[in-house]
């Protein structure tokens, strides 16, 4: 079980996370104009990397941030993590 | 009471307390502290069970967790364990266990036939032997093998027993209180750390329960003793045993299990049965120490045949003689110490040695103490068949490859001891890769993927000073990381007797003319010949070869199998084993019982149960319940002996013609405040949102980005930047995420606020052709006309002195108001509306009466909104708003969504009018086509109308609103019925939708 430094709370366990996919996949603006292949990259497409990897967790049984992981997707070692809209280093 | 294998005065069991217990429906008799194993073995009992495969008897080859052989079924207090070790169940008074794997009995087994058809069973046996033909698969193979296999039956009663979880957290935790162990564990708890040390035995201390040594001027035992005590006074230390920590996972979480009450003739009021630990741990020390490897000859599974060191143990420990005419066969000096330990109680064992010249301190005194010993011997095959009655032993020549001199020699037992094999498992689960250690012939662990380090002879070290060494370093040295005390003690000195180098012979050699059966998985009866067929046949991997041979893959994990197996391979293909490899160690070490790692976890406490503040009025009134999500909500009132049916009728009629009050407390409710909540809904809901004044209401639907609907609900716009939402209950949790994700993460610029109010809230609904009256008298000062509150209209206003929020929105079709009351007032408002509404004519009505009015109203809910419906679906076009952009929105330009054939939204009526239609049903054309028959859609959600009073369902089919008129049938397979029926629009009440508006 992981355990996730909440940027807001501390070092929590897993069990009061939910998983919320790729961190780096950014929403087109409102009311622009892009091609289908644009949406349906937005909406489908993921990378699943083997290795360091940018998500999203929900801190849903705590403060109820949402916040983004730095993580290994093999060996599980959090690099990071940061608040929503923090720059990423 | 005699027991002729039990030695006097020797051992750790207390002779003062007599304990009885039954085998096979024999009883026995045992001490305080013996196991099942140790006590059988007193009485002489050698026989427990048959093997998985062939059905061979089976007796004891260990004396711990690695026992491959004696897995019993325990039968207790009317409950059943199955995969029960003999070896670590401890006896108390009237505990019962019997043999599994055996038909009819243990001595006489019908499956021991299989034995003799063992060209039946090679290597891939079950992927070779029941593919043909395909019909005798379900009638003659699947019940043999289900008969044939496993390790004892599970109970299907409930479990009475209590197991609980606990979440612990420390600075080191130790795996095992061997010399290590206790070493480590003295110097980090010194150095002020939060130790926890934790020991899968009753009894502290490891090998120096059995090994000759001194450890500053005392005995290994009294120092062991001395550390413990000293550490369970310590308030940062906890020391536990029966504690097995079977699993290592990620960022240092392990999990251990504590047998609190396996033990006790019953479990004890405030105690559970077992404890489920969830550690998170800084560091960890594995001192989980190391397995003795068994020498491979013919017949090496006969009972009798045993591993040395589980035979010093049960003499030392339980003062068990485990023969009386032992054979020590072995490769190393470990031998030698059961031997001498054997000669010691009056014993005369031989000592076969595979070495032809060694020397060392205890060769050297088991030379002075007369034992005989024949170097350069093997033993070639046991004989006997239930046990051990003698052995053809050789001399074998310098290149182990030929036999000479083969004679019999009586004996009834033989201790093998082929030197040892570290317990990785536990670095190897945490990630470390291990390496192989030429002069051990074993893997050690590597380097740390996590905080771990191992340390003692798990970690290849097999001397004791070295260990005692080591471990008080490590101890210190992981304890000062943490807490930087600086406090180190020094090392005691260390006496032990000087081995010398172990033999790397492993495997005896057939005589020229023999087949004996040389095991290497003592649990799953791979022998030698399997393993060697499965590289004939191409097998090459090790997990594959591992995989067709089942080698290593019983509950025994192989504990006592892998190393020999690897060897085997790599001599087949002429490398070495860390070019073989090994395979995968995963949790859980040891086996886990399910209950514990359920926990309390179970029935009604597996979620928690909601109510609303209601509850109890509903309880009191006949109320049957319904779960919905994690809620209870009335499913329906019952009068007299009405069944759902006949009661949801009455109550859905009475809502038609006079008045109904629905509990809807369970509806989601979120709050949505700020000055950009406006755009914010906007932005979320597929219709207009700036322009709703204060006080009103609006209906929206949600979608995600794939264009599926989401969720629906009524939002109303309590003040300026103050917004009230709702949603359904099951979706309440999601919404809120989801929100909270695009305020959070997409957004963050729109100031606005989201929190969930459901639980502050009490709701009922109030609907029907006399609503309005009634809420003239709940409210007599308030404007309810129908221009003073008109449909989605708001209000606030005082309920008998309690604050109210009036909603006029409706989901049953009819005139309908929803009043929300703080919920400690909800029982007041409840009782208030039944008093009031009694002139009325109210009645409650549940959740079956809802879904009658919604139904025949053509209003969607779950049913429809499956998670693969789009608005156009569901008859929502009209709240799709062409003008602005929303969540989801480009997503409905996709072809499959615009295509004309889409299924989409409609009633269906049977031509009868009185067949119901089954939920689920297809609507097809022509019920006779050949299955399977092309579907147009399916029907979502069946009522009985009590406007028309016949059935009436809602359905989804194809080119929907096209078919209207078109005479169909409804195909449920599942219920065996085909119902002719009529597609209708699905507004099949009201369909103008005057009545909300009346
Ligand atoms: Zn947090």
């Amino acid at each position: 079980m992981l355990y996730i430094n909440c940027p807001h709370c501390g070092l929590r366990s897993q069990n009061e996370f939910a998983y919320g996919g790729d961190a780096t996949v950014k929403r087109p603006e409102l009311n622009k104009e892009i091609s289908d292949q644009e949406w349906d990259n937005f909406v489908y497409l993921r990378k699943s990397p083997r290795g360091k990897h940018l998500e999203l967790w929900h801190h849903i049984s705590g403060c109820r941030q949402w916040i983004k992981v730095e993580r290994d997707t093999s060996t599980h070692e959090i690099f990071k993590t940061y608040k929503a809209n923090e720059a990423i280093e | 009471m005699s027991q002729d294998f039990r030695l006097d005065n020797v051992g750790m069991v207390n002779r003062e307390k007599k304990i009885s217990f039954k085998f096979n429906g024999k009883k026995y008799f045992g001490f305080e502290g013996d196991t099942i194993a140790s006590a059988l073995i007193a009485n002489g009992v050698h026989l427990v069970g048959r093997s998985f495969k062939y059905h061979r008897p089976r007796g004891f080859f260990g004396v711990g967790v690695d026992e491959p052989y004696a897995i019993l079924q325990l039968d207790r207090n009317n409950e059943r364990d199955p995969n029960i070790r003999a070896t670590e169940q401890e006896i108390f008074e009237g505990l019962e266990v019997k043999s599994v794997n055996c038909w009819p009995s243990v001595n006489f087994d019908i499956g021991a036939i299989n034995n003799f058809l063992k060209m039946f069973f090679p290597a891939g046996f079950y992927y070779k032997t029941f593919m043909w033909p395909p019909s005798f698969w379900y009638k003659i193979y699947e019940p043999f093998i289900r008969m044939a296999a496993g390790f004892g039956e599970a109970s299907i009663k409930h479990d009475k027993e209590r197991y609980e979880h606990k979440y612990e957290y420390c600075d080191l935790l130790i795996t095992g209180s061997g010399p290590s162990g206790l070493a480590s564990a003295y110097a980090a708890a010194k150095n002020g750390a939060r130790v926890i040390l934790a020991e899968d035995k009753p009894r502290f201390g490891g090998s120096l329960l059995t090994s000759d040594v001194n450890i500053g001027n005392q005995t290994g035992v009294e120092w062991a003793q001395k550390i413990i005590a000293e550490l369970k006074s310590m308030p940062n230390v906890t020391v536990k045993n029966r504690s097995q920590v079977f699993g290592y996972y990620d960022h240092n979480m392990l999990v251990m299990s504590e047998r609190i009450s396996d033990h006790l003739p019953k479990t004890q009021k405030y105690l559970p049965k077992q404890r489920l630990w969830y550690i998170r741990a800084n560091e960890v020390l594995i001192s989980s120490g190391s397995i003795e490897r068994p020498l491979v000859f013919g017949n090496n599974d006969t009972p009798g045949v045993m591993l040395s060191s589980a035979a010093k143990e049960y003499m030392k420990v339980y003062g068990v003689l485990v023969g009386k005419k032992p054979l020590i066969f072995t490769n190393n000096d470990s031998g030698y110490e059961t031997a001498i330990e054997f000669k010691k109680n009056g014993v005369n064992p031989i000592i076969l040695d595979t070495r032809s010249d060694p020397s060392s301190d205890i060769i050297t005194e088991a030379k002075n103490l007369s034992i005989e010993i024949k170097f350069s011997y093997v033993v070639v095959a046991a004989k006997g068949y239930k046990k051990v009655k003698s052995a053809d032993i050789a001399k074998i020549s310098d290149d182990k490859k030929e036999l000479f001199n083969i004679e019999n020699i009586k004996c009834d037992c033989i201790c093998v001891s082929g030197f040892w094999t570290p317990s990785i498992h536990l670095a190897s689960q945490s990630g470390n890769k291990s390496k192989f250690n030429e002069k051990i012939d074993a893997f050690v662990p590597d380097k740390s993927k996590q905080q771990e380090s191992t340390i003692g002879s798990a970690n290849g070290i097999f001397t004791l000073e070295e260990t005692i060494k080591d471990a008080f370093d490590k101890g210190f040295d992981v304890s000062n990381k943490i807490t930087e005390k600086n406090n180190k003690i020094s090392v005691p000195t260390v006496v032990e007797k000087k081995s010398t180098v172990h033999d790397k012979f492993w495997c005896v050699p057939l005589p020229k003319g023999k087949s004996y059966k040389r095991f290497l998985d003592f649990q799953n009866d791979v022998a030698v010949s399997d393993i060697e067929l499965a590289l004939r046949e191409g097998f090459r991997s090790i997990e594959h070869v591992k995989r067709y041979t089942t080698l290593g893959m019983a509950t025994d994990q192989g504990k006592t199998s892998n190393l020999n197996g690897l060897q085997l391979v790599s001599d087949i293909e002429n490398k070495v084993v860390p070019q073989v490899g090994h395979t995968t160690f995963r949790p859980p070490y040891t086996p886990v019982s399910i209950g514990a790692i359920v926990g309390r976890e179970v029935g009604k406490h597996s979620k928690p149960t909601r109510k609303s503040p209601m509850h109890s009025w509903h309880e009191k009134n006949n109320a049957v319940f319904v779960d919905a999500g994690v809620w209870l909500r009335p499913r329906y009132y019952k009068q007299g002996n009405e069944g759902i049916f006949e009661a949801s009728k009455r109550e859905a009629k009475n809502v038609r013609q006079n008045v109904g009050v629905c509990d809807v407390t369970t509806l989601g409710k979120i709050d949505v405040k700020g000055p950009d909540a406006a755009e914010f809904l906007n932005r979320v809901y597929t219709n207009a949102w700036l322009k709703l004044p204060v006080g009103k209401a609006r209906y929206g639907v949600m979608l995600r980005e794939d264009g599926i609907v989401m969720d629906d609900g009524t939002t109303t716009r309590i003040s300026e930047n103050h917004y009230h939402m709702t949603t359904t209950t099951a979706q309440a949790a999601n919404v809120l995420s989801h929100l909270e994700y695009y305020l959070q993460l997409v957004w963050p610029e729109l100031n606005v606020n989201v929190v969930s109010t459901t639980e502050q809230w009490a709701g009922a609904a109030i609907a029907g052709p006399n609503s309005r009256k009634l809420l003239m008298k709940l409210f007599p000062n308030l404007d309810v006309s129908n221009e003073g509150l008109p449909f989605m209209g708001y209000k606030e206003a005082d309920l008998f002195g309690v604050p109210a929020k009036i909603y006029r929105i409706s989901f049953s079709g009819e005139l309908a108001y929803e009043i929300n009351v703080e919920s400690d007032n909800g029982y007041f408002m409840w009782e208030k509306i039944m008093e009031v509404g009694k002139e009325f004519q109210i009645q409650p009505y549940g959740t079956e009466a809802l879904s009658t009015l919604r139904i025949e109203m053509g209003h969607v809910a779950g049913s429809e909104l499956d998670g693969r419906t789009i608005p156009y679906d569901a008859s929502l076009e009209g709240l799709v708003s062409k003008k602005k952009d929303f969540i989801g929105k480009r997503s409905l330009n996709r072809s499959a969504f615009t295509s004309t054939d889409r299924e989409k939204l409609v009633g269906v009526v049977p031509i009868d009018k009185t067949t119901s239609i089954p939920e689920g049903s297809y609507i097809v054309k022509d019920p006779k086509a050949k299955f399977p028959n092309p579907k147009l859609g399916h029907v979502s959600a069946s009522c009985w109308s009590v406007e028309y009073d016949n059935p009436f369902s809602l359905a989804i089919i194809k080119d929907g609103k096209n078919m209207i008129g078109q005479k169909l049938f409804a195909m449920s397979p599942l219920k065996n019925k085909t119902i002719p029926v009529e597609i209708v629009s699905s507004h099949y009440v009201d369909p103008e939708g005057k009545r909300v508006r009346s």
